[in-house]
């Protein structure tokens, strides 16, 4: 293995900045304020979605469709036009907003939690479950994750939350060999000798004096992981393996209504920008908040 | 060095066994028979039953990997469910195509990543900057079958500059090597800014200033070079990010590499090829990691072999 | 996408005849076909293999009839049974013994002779559980089968070289499907010393008797066919050369076609360019379209509560509307109200099938027990348009009350589902339909609405089990005497609409095709949509640019 050598381990150790400055900082940025209205653009539409469209998501109008069964272009009654099913696109991407947020957040939730566990049980407690365990991580590096994400939505037969659980189980590797690194850095640092020495207990070195070290790390990461979320519901949901029918999601609006994509190509490409919007929301705000955090990983994922 | 190359050669060999067992399970927990798949729907219980028997699939599952297994090590891959031809044979007539697709792909992203990198550096904190760096963002973003579906319709259908889809000329090749190589020029673009604006604060590059040379001698005589290689290094790295494009990419355009096989053969449960792909992807990746790892240290001296 | 096989569309009456049938006159061939030129088809999907034996796609079928022969086949364009390999046949009066006497002079692509000791291996090897044929059930009727099938005997015992060129055929019950059976590429016969050179291999290096000989194959690109000089019928066929594209997507096909670089384009046309062609009047005129001995039905398992009631089905069979499901998938089909489409046999026209009426179909749910419905699950295939189709079927349930939830898999994840008696509830058919392997009415029943299809990992998804219909079914098919063809067709019509007084099923449309051909193709118009060398019959097309 390599590891670059860390260039924090000549730097003192600071505890996170307080949240306030983080907020302070993120808002002097422009790529990050772009970001972060985005993100309330998404939230608001997801949450305000039933006020903002007279329409059902579901529902497939008699008059969404021409007789010969074609989808209407966009229009004053139907403002980005129906999908092939005489279903309202706007109100979709509305609806859709809500599956690719929180299947970003549980999905990047869960996966952070796996990773964090597995990386800090493998750094601080190395021995043989630090081995294995990092083993284990090498392995699920070396699988090709967009083909290990399908043969396991074919296995457990997909809704909201198995999509969900399929990302976390591809998602968590980036993280648990951050946080193994990170992890097992601190855990030879002499601060953490000395409460050793002074008997603390292993939760409290754990909660005390690793985690808050670790918190800029998961934070960045965190965000940054809802982006690669966003993007691998996206691309389930537009192989057909994703969020089942008839729920809303930009990628199985694509997957629907692709056929149609060289006469209609607004049916792809306004949930296409709408992927491509939160994805590149959340990864200006994490890299924002990475220069802020300064955690030391840097360059790709 | 080689004593390291050993080791880590053993170590991959172990992560392989390991990607295989993982992979042979999931597709034994499957729900869907593969048999049946083969049976036909006219078939009676009796055929399907011989057919397991044929295929061994009636037996435990530690027999049937281990058959597995002592079959791959005499570089036996099995045959196909549906196409009964050897899966070996079929990877490797579709292989070319798409190490084709990925080459394509690996200059796209270096083409376009170095320079507007480069560009970005040299231009440091300017709007220009600025907008480099967001459209390396939007590169990173974006869904590859987005990209895929719209460079078809802006190039393809509406411009009619390139093939719609398919296979055989360099006309070909043009639109899926955009859409696969745009993640990865995101990527290179912002490694390639910061590698160049550590390389410009260097010594030698003001000692260079100093002495009067042109700015644009020292960028490309000097600079430069220093600041692509740790770049480049990286390539190794991209298979494993290409192994995942290559199933959405081969699809949108018709592609006929191992992305479609593979693609095709997890729908019809065809359990030999998916094994098939799932080990060669594997191994390219591992090839790949182990190529950027032994590369690294003679361009960073920073970086130790462990 | 696997595609189960088609037949027919004109349905012509099975020409099953007592005692020798003559070798057919010359026959009629288009006195304006020009030998030679060579074109382009494409298709999607890959051609998985050519031996007869095994290819079960829609791209392979008409390539393998067009590479090897059967002791039968049909009219081209139609469903009409003709001799092919055989010159002429004989069928014993109890219908059970059928003795074929070969043509002479038809060699194998090798040069050999053809003899009657290669369709006696053809036989044996397509039974053989080892080649693993999906097609074995369909001899099933043949003495010796279940004994090769089982894996105790080599050979059929029912099948006998009488001498080089006469074989006798023994079924162990009458069959009156039998020469559609011989029909099939599954019997099309194979050279053994061939097939022992390639072992599973010879499906990527076929040589049969055919009017094409495989010249080229580069895997997951390109086919080319080349004409067979011998071909024992002479003059065909008519083309020198035939290069089939395969990774095409229908789409670019389409465009490729206008443009003059391709034939035919094998899927026919997309959806999506559909009313663009046929808006087209220059276009239209190159369209051809052709019916298709195919349903798309739901099947709802009668095993599981709610279903179980006769009424629920009934009241589902009353709320789905056909005809906007119809419009869906662009008019390219027509409603459904029973299993057989209407161009088969023993189709019966005077049944009217259930209405669509949500009210009715309310009432009779509440009649059930279910006035404020229950919760389903539906099980559909997930490529286009199928999850589209199911989305409508969930939104019609849903106005009676019936919350049906979407399962949206893989083919085989479903395939699995509806063999599995607790497995699916309701399955959605669409990309698994069921597409007549050949022209007749028996053909939609046995594994799909018989009790022997009702067992694990069977194809009866619905579990639907009637003994006195199997009885009456199989009453039906010994009846081999042609004088009463109608009579059978008669029983089965009956057959089906009991079957759909039951309601296991609601049949949902019949699927047309349509394809294209470009300026420069000729030949009769069904040659494009042949009823059984599906898509083209490739022996009997030509072009009108040659000299």
């Amino acid at each position: 293995m390599t590891t670059p050598i860390s260039p924090d381990m000549s730097t003192p150790l600071l505890p996170a900045k307080p949240r306030s400055g983080i907020w302070r900082q993120l808002l002097k940025r422009r790529l990050a304020i772009l970001g972060l209205a985005l993100i309330a653009i998404a939230v608001a539409g997801a949450i305000l979605a039933p006020l903002l469209t007279p329409y059902d998501p579901n529902e497939q109008m008699f008059d969404g469709l021409t007789l010969e069964g074609a989808p209407l272009p966009p229009s004053e009654k139907f403002w980005l036009g129906t999908d092939l099913l005489g279903r309202d696109l706007a109100t979709r991407i509305l609806y859709g907003a809500r599956t690719s947020l929180i299947i970003g957040i549980v999905a990047n939730g869960a996966a952070l939690l796996i990773g964090a566990l597995v990386g800090i049980t493998a750094g601080y407690f190395r021995g043989w479950i630090g081995n294995a365990l990092m083993r284990f991580t090498d392995l699920m590096m070396a699988f090709p994750a967009l083909l290990l994400a399908i043969c396991l939505a074919a296995i457990l037969q997909p809704s909201l939350w198995i999509v969900a659980l399929v990302i976390a189980l591809v998602n968590w590797v980036q993280t648990a060999r951050v946080i193994y690194t990170e992890t097992s850095s601190l855990a030879e640092r002499e601060f953490i000798d000395a409460e050793r020495t002074i008997g603390a207990s292993t939760p409290r070195i754990l909660f005390r004096h690793i985690l808050p070290h670790l918190l800029p790390t998961l934070i960045v990461w965190g965000t940054l992981g809802i982006s690669t979320t966003v993007l691998l519901e996206a691309t389930l949901s537009y192989l057909g393996i994703g969020v089942q029918p008839p729920t809303a999601s930009w990628g199985n609006i694509i997957f629907e209504n692709q056929t149609y994509f060289q006469v209609a190509p607004w049916l792809v490409f306004f949930p296409g920008a709408a992927i491509l919007a939160l994805a590149l929301a959340f990864n200006l705000v994490g890299d924002a908040l990475r220069d802020i955090l300064d955690p030391t990983q840097r360059g790709r994922a | 060095m080689i004593a390291y190359i050993g080791r880590r050669l053993i170590q991959s060999a172990l992560i392989l066994l390991g990607v295989s067992i993982i992979t042979f399970a999931l597709l034994y927990l499957l729900p869907a028979d593969p048999v049946r798949q083969i049976a036909g729907r006219s078939a009676t219980p009796q055929t399907v039953e011989n057919i397991r028997q044929q295929l061994g699939l009636d037996q435990p599952f530690f027999v049937q990997y281990w058959r597995y297994l002592t079959n791959l090590l005499t570089g036996d891959l099995g045959r196909s469910y549906i196409q009964r031809s050897e899966v070996s044979e079929l990877i490797v007539s579709r292989l070319p195509a798409s190490l084709l697709l990925m080459l394509g792909a690996i200059f796209c992203e270096l083409a376009i990543g170095l320079t507007m990198g480069l560009v970005a550096a040299t231009k440091r904190g300017s709007a220009t900057d600025q907008t480099l760096m967001l459209t390396s963002f939007v590169g990173v973003s974006a869904p590859q079958f987005v990209v895929g579906l719209l460079l078809l319709y802006v190039f393809a259908v509406r411009l009619g500059w390139f093939p719609i889809g398919g296979y055989g000329t360099w006309k070909h090749l043009v639109l899926p090597s955009l859409t696969l190589g745009v993640l990865g020029a995101g990527w290179y673009a912002r490694m390639m800014r910061s590698s160049m604006i550590d390389v410009l604060r260097q010594d030698y590059i003001r000692t260079a200033r100093a002495k009067g040379l042109r700015r644009g001698t020292i960028l490309v005589r000097h600079a430069l070079p220093n600041a692509i290689l740790p770049v480049v290094a990286m390539i190794g790295i991209d298979i494993g990010i290409f192994m995942g494009g290559i199933v959405v990419v081969e699809s949108v355009f018709g592609w006929p590499g191992i992305g479609q096989l593979a693609w095709q053969a997890i729908q019809r449960v065809d359990i030999p090829i998916i094994m098939g792909v799932t080990l060669v992807s594997a191994c390219a990746i591992v090839l790949g990691n182990l190529l950027a790892d032994i590369v690294a240290p003679f361009i960073d001296p920073r970086i130790k072999l462990r | 996408m696997k595609q189960f096989l088609t037949t027919t569309v004109a349905a012509s009456a099975l020409a099953l005849m007592l005692g020798l049938m003559p070798a057919t006159a010359q026959e009629q061939r288009d006195p304006n076909a020009k030998p030679g030129g060579d074109i382009v088809i494409t298709y999607k999907d890959d051609v998985s293999t050519l031996d007869p034996a095994i290819g079960y796609d829609w791209q392979n079928w008409s390539m393998i009839k067009s590479l090897f022969d059967g002791l039968m086949d049909y009219e081209p364009g139609t469903t009409t049974l003709r001799p092919e390999l055989a010159e002429s046949y004989e069928i014993s009066s109890d219908g059970t013994v059928f003795t074929f006497k070969l043509r002479p002079g038809v060699k194998f692509h090798n040069g050999r002779d053809l003899t009657a000791e290669d369709v006696k291996y053809t036989l044996d090897r397509v039974t053989n559980p080892k080649t693993q044929s999906p097609g074995a059930g369909f001899f099933a009727s043949i003495k010796g089968f279940d004994e090769v099938a089982g894996g105790s005997a080599e050979t059929l015992s029912g099948v006998t070289v009488v001498d080089p060129s006469t074989i006798k055929i023994e079924l162990s019950r009458p069959d009156a499907t039998f020469l559609h059976v011989m029909a099939l590429n599954f019997s099309h016969v194979v050279p053994k010393e061939e097939v022992e050179k390639y072992g599973p291999d010879f499906g990527k290096n076929p040589v049969g008797t055919g009017a094409y000989k495989l010249a080229e194959w580069t895997l997951g690109q390109r086919l080319v066919f080349e004409k067979n000089a011998d071909y024992w019928n002479k003059g065909l066929p008519y083309l020198d050369k035939i290069t089939f594209e395969v990774g095409q997507e229908p789409i670019v096909a389409l465009l490729r076609l206008q443009k003059g670089e391709v034939d035919v384009p094998g899927d026919g046309i997309p959806p999506a360019k559909f009313q663009e062609v046929m808006s087209d009047p220059a276009q239209k005129e190159r369209v051809v379209e052709g019916g298709q001995l195919h349903t798309g039905y739901i099947t709802m398992n009668t095993t599981m509560a709610p279903f179980d009631n006769v009424k629920v089905r009934q009241a589902v069979n009353m709320a789905i509307n056909k005809d906007r499901i119809v419009q869906l998938i662009n008019n390219r089909a027509v409603p459904a109200n029973q299993p057989l489409p209407p161009s088969m046999p023993g189709y019966s026209k005077d049944y009217k099938g259930y209405a669509y009426d949500a009210e009715k179909a309310k009432a009779l749910l509440a009649e059930a027990g279910h006035a404020d419905g229950f919760e389903t699950e539906l099980y559909v295939m997930n490529t286009d348009p199928n999850p589209r189709i199911a989305q409508a079927i969930q939104q019609d349930l849903a106005a009676i009350g019936i919350k049906a939830n979407i399962q949206s898999l893989a083919q085989a994840n479903v395939i699995a589902a509806g063999g599995d008696k607790a497995g699916a509830p309701m399955i959605w058919s669409g990309g698994m339909g069921w597409i007549a392997d050949f022209p007749d009415p028996s053909n939609f029943y046995g594994p799909i609405l018989g009790c022997g299809g009702a067992v694990p990992g069977g194809w009866n998804w619905s579990w639907y089990c009637n003994e006195d219909l199997d009885k009456m079914a199989s009453e039906a098919d010994s009846i081999t005497d042609p004088a009463k063809a109608e009579e059978r067709y008669k029983m089965w019509g009956t057959i089906y609409e009991k079957i759909m007084e039951d309601a296991p099923w609601v049949p949902v449309f019949n699927e047309q095709r349509f394809t294209m051909r470009s300026p420069r193709m000729a030949g009769a118009d069904n040659l494009y949509v042949d009823p059984v060398h599906i898509p083209i019959n490739y022996d009997y097309v030509y072009v009108n640019d040659v000299q």
